[in-house]
């Protein structure tokens, strides 16, 4: 692990902000910072948006799980719970279809001019945020940890090691891309 | 109670600059066509900066490899919402002061200038480059598919975006994570929380887009 890079805070701050460059760029190339691709996403006619984050999503496995082999890189698991997880996505896909941007692509989409994603999408979400921030003490006690599972992974689950399940779910996933792609969607 | 203000406070400016901005914002008619793109256009000059659209392939490969360097360089992930949860906080202690620092969600995400705060200036940063570059960046108030079926009226699209981005905001704070930190983040670690986030956002977004193109304005 390059842990003395990792403690250099100034030089983190600028890696944090070039790397959003690269992700700010490549997300408005593949068009996925349009509220109309996110739409025809939601609606099942356009599968750009699933096929940037599976294609994402496999590559970043792959490489990720090479580092932790190599002992260069370690697992950041967000901790779930049945509480917090399943009504928060549940809540987060009901403003991400009305909005028609995800908290990353609204920020490029205001990148792009558009200012319903500014006034709308951002001022929004920090005021929903804000409002979590609010009612949080109360949530937290009541909900957000029922059926707490923490930082676990899918091969801790099932107790093997991990690449015994990132190899079949990435050939899984390149199949369904492959099947899109013949299939012409 | 001095939350509910805040969140008062910054509605009523938003409600106050937003018309003013549409005043001056062009009429969405005539602009709606520079964003119906064709998805694989490109400029003809072949140079991929000024392209307006890369294999979503490309990009999504792109990413995955910009997620080795997070982790190698940085010890991070990608994410965005927290930032979110910290301009909240920031914005909150303007207007209130340091007390805001003593709210159990501020001690756990403090109001404070971090890597992910600056990988979202950054992605935006990089989004007006990459529209720049390609010609595609324009100041517009409605997306050309809701004007097709809801109208050109910014103030009804603005109002519309302003509850959706309430509830996202709200709900990626719930969840711990939006479809960065869970969605690619979390399942390419094969985290538990992030496969079943990642299901929810794609169950809630998919059931209410229907729900509101094919429903209520179909």
């Amino acid at each position: 692990m390059l842990t003395t890079l990792h403690s250099r805070k100034g030089t983190q701050l600028l890696l944090g902000l070039g790397m959003g460059f690269a992700f700010g760029f490549l997300l408005q190339k593949a068009g996925v910072t349009t509220y109309d691709v996110i739409i025809n996403q939601l609606l099942l006619k356009d599968f750009t948006v699933v096929k940037v984050m599976l294609s994402a999503m496999v590559t970043g496995m792959i490489g990720v799980h090479v580092l932790r082999s190599l002992g260069v890189a370690q697992h950041h698991i967000k901790p779930g719970s049945a509480g917090s997880t399943i009504p928060g996505a549940l809540i987060f896909g009901i403003g991400f279809g009305t909005l028609g941007y995800c908290p990353g692509t609204v920020v490029g989409a205001v990148g792009q001019g558009a200012l319903d994603a500014l006034f709308g999408g951002v001022v929004g979400a920090l005021i929903g945020a804000a409002t979590f921030a609010a009612l949080y003490p109360r949530l937290k006690s009541r909900i957000l940890n029922k059926g707490y599972f923490g930082e676990l992974t899918f091969p801790q689950l099932l107790q093997v090691n991990p690449w015994v399940v990132v190899i079949p779910v990435s050939l899984a996933v390149i199949g369904l891309l492959y099947w899109l792609e013949i299939s012409g969607i | 109670m001095r939350g509910m203000a805040c969140v008062l406070a910054i509605l009523i400016v938003a409600a106050a600059a937003a018309p003013a901005m549409a005043k001056g914002a062009p009429p969405p008619g005539p602009d709606a066509q520079v964003f119906a793109l064709d998805a694989r256009s490109g400029q003809s000059d072949g140079n991929p900066l000024t392209m307006r659209r890369w294999s979503p392939y490309a990009v999504g490969i792109g990413i995955g490899v910009l997620c080795w360097l997070t982790f190698l360089l940085s010890d991070k992930t990608l994410g965005c919402s927290t930032a979110f949860a910290r301009s909240a906080g920031m914005i909150e202690r303007l207007l209130r002061g340091s007390k805001v620092d003593g709210k159990p969600y501020y001690q756990q995400f403090k109001p404070v200038v971090d890597w992910e705060w600056m990988l979202v200036i950054g992605l935006l940063a990089g989004a007006v480059a990459s529209s720049l570059l390609s010609g595609e960046f324009l100041f517009h108030w409605v997306p050309p598919l809701w004007a097709a079926k809801a109208g050109i009226d910014p103030v009804v699209r603005w109002l519309v975006a302003l509850l959706g981005g309430i509830c996202m905001g709200f709900g990626a704070r719930w969840a711990g994570g939006c479809t960065s930190g869970h969605g690619i983040s979390g399942t390419l670690q094969l985290a538990v929380s992030g496969w079943l986030a990642a299901v929810g956002f794609f169950v809630g977004g998919i059931v209410t887009a229907v729900l509101i193109f094919q429903v209520i304005l179909g």
